[in-house]
């Protein structure tokens, strides 16, 4: 018999640090396995960001910086200008990237740095005990919004996705969920297009994932799954939200 | 001919691969990981049909399917 799914060359042997039913580890394996099939495992400088996913570094094959909170794309930026060769991305929660480090977000955009930024979407700042982050939906109950997000008090959610794919240096913007066997296989897609983006040079991919924290929703695995479907995709739309012309005949 | 392999010491029982499985394949088993997981067996092996779903869904990269 032959092995037609086990680790990726991307990742090490080492475990997730993640909590039971957590699926940043799925949207860490897809990296892996697209690490290893573009074969760029020894060209690649990740940046991880401050949250769950800080401990990136100890669980890819490839190299890695580690990045302040928020500050992972200005990292990435001056790697890959250093180095243009190598393939430059930052894995980065939505607390991270859409809340404490918005302004590199939007000009690491702007700018159409060329590199691959991924997004882990679970509606919370997870690692410190799951406050309302700017992604946080309307009415959802955080330990910092106990009653739920005023819309009033505490303003609107932003789709990052959505406003970065209104920005002339990304090329690539996806909005894609690690729910389902189905969506994980169409994440997967979209987070390889986005290296290769990169690899061609084209500008400033992103690839933003739906995933839960079921620890600080109070919802099992399974129901956090469900959770994730019911609430937030109405609400982030899924699919290739930019695919310039250049992408599209990569 | 497809078998399925869990490797316990990154297995932490959150039961997706359990769902996400159409045969019935895997349920929890009785021993625990040095993490203290009681972690997922194949107990009905024979009805594996190698379609990956379960290794799809596992969020710690535990489960190698063969065929
Ligand atoms: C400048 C700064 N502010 C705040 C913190 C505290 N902090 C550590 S992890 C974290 C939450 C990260 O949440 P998110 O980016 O959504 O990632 P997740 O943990 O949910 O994957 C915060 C606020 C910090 N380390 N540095
Ligand atoms: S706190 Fe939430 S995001 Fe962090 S590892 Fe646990 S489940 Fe995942």
């Amino acid at each position: 018999m032959e092995k037609v799914f086990g680790r990726p060359k991307g990742l090490t042997e080492v475990p997730f640090s993640f909590c039971p039913g957590c699926t940043h580890g799925i949207i860490m394996r897809l990296i892996g396995e697209v690490l290893e099939e573009l074969d760029i495992i020894e060209d690649t400088i990740g940046v991880s960001p401050v949250g769950c996913a800080g401990f990136s570094q100890d669980f890819f094959t490839c190299d890695f910086v580690g990045g302040p909170h928020g500050r992972a794309q200005a990292i990435g930026t001056g790697i890959k200008r250093a180095l243009p060769d190598k393939i430059v991305f930052t894995y980065q929660g939505d607390g991270d990237i859409a809340g404490i480090g918005t302004q590199h977000a939007i000009h690491t955009a702007a700018r159409g740095e060329r590199i691959t930024s991924i997004m882990v979407n679970n509606a919370i700042y997870g690692m410190t005990g799951g406050q309302m982050a700017p992604t946080t939906l309307a009415g959802m109950k955080t330990s910092t919004s106990p009653h739920g997000r005023d819309l009033v008090i505490n303003g609107h959610p932003i789709d990052l996705p959505k406003t970065i794919a209104t920005l002339d240096g990304a090329v690539y913007v996806a909005s894609v969920s690690a729910d389902s066997p189905k969506n994980i296989i169409q994440a997967k897609k979209a987070i390889k297009k986005a290296f290769q983006v990169q690899q061609a040079g084209l500008g400033f991919s992103f690839v933003s994932v739906l995933s839960t924290c079921p620890t600080n929703w109070g919802l099992s695995p399974q129901d956090s799954l469900q959770w994730l479907r019911d609430n937030m995709m109405p609400v982030y739309k899924l699919g290739e939200l930019k695919v310039t012309e250049e992408v599209k005949n990569l | 001919m497809a078998k399925v392999k869990i490797l316990p010491e990154y297995c932490k029982s959150c039961r997706l691969c359990i769902e996400a499985c159409p045969k019935g394949v895997l349920k929890i088993g009785d021993k625990a990981n040095a993490k203290g997981y009681y972690t997922v067996i194949a107990a009905d092996e024979e009805k594996c049909n190698g379609c990956t779903l379960c290794a799809i869904v596992c969020p710690d990269v535990a489960i190698e399917v063969y065929k």
